[in-house]
């Protein structure tokens, strides 16, 4: 597989086309962007060079990182059986670990066809300064690793306040040491168990067999947010997406159609040669949820809908230490038509889209899904490394 | 049937910050050539990410206070979308849901007497860039992009051209005073809401919008054509009126449709996620508040009671920079009045030789205060003083060590201005004889001589006493 759009040295460290690396091409994935050098690293690549980590390079991402897995990358679509790149850079020992966006949930979907970690950590943690931003309320930087150790590893040096983000925590540094996990209560929440394959399924229950032998508690339970949290969450990160990329309009970098009279016919033809059918159905949706018409029915009432689920997880998570979730509908996904990709990614996004509406760490490992209160990457990691380690 | 105007403001001002409201380029009045102010935020670049200026907050609270306003506590910014070259994101950040002041109120006087205008609301946002048009190619020059704003809205409660003159006259001389902005050509901008209806009628007639004016008389004309336009449609059927915005053409001195409300854009507003919201805290305010200058009226009142001059008074309130000078010598010590005409006469006189005015003044508080001081305590006279202040203005020498350097207090030594007069004697005998004989005029030679012999430094009323009494 080919892992990078732009390829810079001999790093142990791969990072993400959505992830700007000073004077390396960045596209996000689109021909939109092709040519687009940055001026600047990301504050994350930053913190890792200081800390004498070296980026491999820039791995092919999905358009915007809006599609399942990274299958509609600019010049590198995928065919076959889909793999996201930066995850199987790490699953092959090419590096040690990856940073990624994780936006829509492609990033933690890869990483459970994968079989690598992924921790997409609180909202708020690691800076989003230097990433190409889309969905600015719930989008973060995470981590791939080969398991929790790893994560821990990277997270220690990314994270951390960051005055050039306006939404970064006032926190300057963040204790990701590993909770003890035995007595701690884990809940398998059964809508989502039942949205996913008999393979998916005892994945699960693999997991909490061997949570149970570290003495963990380990209960299915109803809890029936996560499909209102999808919708909010699609209303909301299609808007923020429409509003954040209509910066590329062919007019000062990037794609510019060749062809234009006027500048009407220069932004229309260069955003229809730019951008894929799956980022143009997202500008679709996006720009009517935001219509005058629409707004109150639609975006406002997600933002209403992201405060009240934040209550509701917040009081379950007073019974439970955390809950454990598949990543996503199966193991492994087939290639398909572009045509069919809105709907494929809203519907797999039902695992994926409570923790970015609301901000919560999710940890994705041994191809299932742990979520928890914000901050409670400690335990989540603590929980994964009890599994790990009984695996070895 | 006679027609009552109704008009509504909208005020657009530039803020006299050192920095962007989002990023740390200097503003736009710190840029020589195009584009010299830019910075990959300020001009939309991935990956970028606004941070918000605190001064602007602080400045667009100062402003709410001066009208009046209540200070929301709880602020926060939305996205404006709309695609324009000179909008780098293609979308403005402003305020829609949680402006930053509202229910503000300013007093106007005018012709027809007292009237209370309300402001409905202030709220903070960025400017676009410019475009420059020539030959073939159309240019972007984001020198503008992101210099903070504040936009003052008005209730439409203007009933005349006069009222929204005489309004932005007060704001202009009040944002001057506070230090808010400087109102240069182009910082003021206004869109004018406007409608007419009959007398003692309660319901608003069909409303215009002329957007984008900066002069004050373009303002007034506008005001004027359109009122007008408005009458003559009522009145004789001309055409019929629909909601809509308008330009004025200042040439021409008429108004022409821009677009209607079916094809007016949704500008989609909502959150901007990258911003979270401000929360304006009692101490914050009490902060802002202890810093705010004195409101332009009660400004106004104490330099009249110092005696100072309606046009002196006039100059000060609209230059920030003068008053606080003047107020800064005033804490020292010196004078009101006294002090207004070292600055206003003397300090402009010297700067104008120069084909300069008092924006060009340099000059610290604190030298002004030394020369003043050396003539109000009679170490020299005015003439030194204004000598001193010549030198200080135009090459910023210290006062004090000028003064002793150029021998200025000297003069005033009676033995020295006695050696002066016996010289003057000696040399001019037909002069003294003159005088002797009772040509009383003569003494004025003698005198001349003096001051010559002085370099004007010396006190006039010491030298003609000394020089009489010699002459008995």
């Amino acid at each position: 597989m080919n892992y990078y759009k732009t390829k810079i040295g001999n790093g142990n460290i791969a990072v993400d086309d959505t992830i700007l690396v000073k004077d390396a091409e960045a596209a996000a994935g689109s021909k939109m962007l092709t040519g687009f050098k940055p001026l600047f690293s990301a504050e994350a690549v930053t913190r890792l060079e200081n800390k004498g980590y070296q980026i491999a390079g820039k791995t092919n991402v999905g358009e915007f990182g809006l599609d399942l897995l990274g299958e509609f990358s600019y010049g590198a679509e995928a065919d076959g059986v889909l793999k996201g790149a930066a995850a199987e850079a790490v699953a092959n020992g090419e590096v040690k670990a990856a940073l990624a966006v994780d936006m829509n949930g492609s990033a933690r979907r890869a990483a459970a066809v994968s079989g690598v970690d992924f921790l997409k950590p609180t909202y708020g943690t690691v800076s989003r300064y230097g990433v190409i931003s889309c969905a600015a309320s719930g989008e973060q930087i995470g981590v791939y690793a080969k398991n929790a150790n790893g994560i821990k590893d990277i997270m220690d040096v990314i994270a951390g306040h960051d005055e050039k983000d306006g939404t970064s925590l006032r926190n300057e540094s963040y204790d990701y040491s590993f909770t003890a996990v035995s007595g701690k209560k884990v809940a398998i929440i059964k809508e989502l168990s039942e949205k996913a394959d008999a393979e998916t399924k005892a994945r699960i229950n693999a997991f909490a067999d061997s949570l149970r032998a570290s003495g963990v508690t380990v209960e299915e339970i109803s809890f029936d947010v996560f499909d209102t949290a999808n919708t909010a969450w699609q209303i909301l990160m299609t808007a923020e997406t429409c509003n954040n990329i209509s910066r590329y309009d062919g007019v000062k970098f990037g794609h510019r159609a060749k062809e234009y009279k006027n500048i009407d016919e220069l932004y229309v033809n260069s955003r229809t040669e730019g951008f894929n059918f799956l980022t143009k159905a997202v500008i679709m949706y996006g720009s009517d949820v935001l219509s005058k018409n629409r707004y109150e029915a639609c975006y406002d009432k997600s933002l209403k809908v992201r405060r009240v689920l934040a209550e509701k997880f917040e009081e379950l998570i007073k019974q439970y230490d955390a809950i454990l979730t598949p990543a996503s509908s199966k193991t492994a996904y087939e290639a398909y038509n572009i045509h069919e990709a809105f709907g494929k990614v809203f519907n797999e996004s039902a695992f994926t889209a409570l923790a970015n509406l609301i901000g919560i760490p999710a940890l994705v490992c041994s191809g299932v899904q742990l979520m928890g209160k914000h901050f409670s990457e400690g335990l989540l990691l603590g929980l994964a490394d009890a599994v790990e380690r009984k695996g070895e | 049937m006679n027609y009552e105007l109704v008009i509504g403001l909208e005020t657009h001002v530039e803020l006299s910050t050192e920095s962007k409201i989002f990023c740390s380029c200097g503003g736009h009045s710190a840029a020589k050539e195009p584009n010299d102010c830019v910075c990959p935020a300020c001009s939309g670049m991935p990956g970028m990410l606004p941070v918000m200026n605190k001064h602007v907050v602080e400045l667009a609270v100062t402003a709410g206070l001066m009208l009046n306003c209540d200070i929301n506590r709880y602020t926060t910014f939305d996205k404006k979308n709309y695609y324009y070259p000179d909008l780098p994101c293609a979308y403005q950040i402003t305020q829609l849901n949680h402006p930053i002041c509202t229910n503000g109120c300013v007093t106007l006087k005018t012709s027809a007497g007292t009237r209370d205008i309300r402001i409905k609301q202030i709220h903070m946002e960025e400017d676009a860039g410019k475009l420059v048009h020539g030959g073939k190619y159309s240019y972007v020059d984001f020198n503008r992009t992101s210099v903070p704003l504040i936009e003052i809205v008005t209730q439409p409660d203007f009933r005349s051209a006069e009222e929204v003159v005489t309004y932005l006259n007060k704001l202009k001389s009040m944002f001057r005073s506070g230090g808010i902005s400087e109102c240069e050509e182009g910082a003021m901008r206004c869109d004018v809401n406007i409608s007419v209806r009959p007398e003692g009628s309660e319901e608003f007639g069909v409303r215009t919008e002329i957007k984008n004016m900066s002069s004050f008389e373009a303002i007034e004309k506008a005001i004027r054509y359109e009122a007008q336009r408005h009458i003559d449609a009522l009145e004789f059927e001309t055409e019929e009126l629909v909601q809509e915005t308008r330009r004025f053409d200042d040439a021409s001195g008429k108004t022409f449709a821009m677009r209607n409300k079916e094809t007016e854009a949704d500008y989609r507003y909502f959150p901007d996620a990258n911003l979270m919201p401000i929360i304006i805290d009692d101490e914050w305010l009490e902060e802002i508040k202890a810093n705010k200058p004195a409101a332009v009226d009660e400004k106004a009142e104490n330099y009249r009671l110092a005696g100072i001059s309606d046009k002196e008074i006039d100059m000060l309130i609209s230059n920030h920079k003068i008053s606080k000078l003047l107020d800064d010598i005033v804490a020292m010590g010196v004078n009101a009045k006294d002090g207004a005409s070292w600055i206003l006469t003397d300090c402009a006189g010297i700067l104008r030789k120069d084909g300069k005015t008092l924006n060009d003044l340099v000059i610290t508080a604190e030298k002004l205060y030394a020369v003043i001081k050396m003539v109000d305590n009679g170490d020299i006279n005015r003439n030194a003083g204004k000598k001193i202040l010549i030198a200080v203005v135009e090459q910023d020498v210290d006062p004090v060590a000028f003064c002793k350097e150029q021998g200025l207090d000297k003069k005033f030594d009676v033995s020295a201005i006695e050696a002066v007069i016996d010289k003057a004697i000696a040399e001019n005998p037909q002069s003294v004889a003159d005088y002797k004989s009772g040509k009383v005029k003569a003494i004025q030679a003698l005198f001349g001589a003096c001051m010559k012999e002085l370099k004007g430094a010396g006190d006039p009323a010491v030298i003609k006493t000394l020089l009489e009494e010699k002459l008995k």
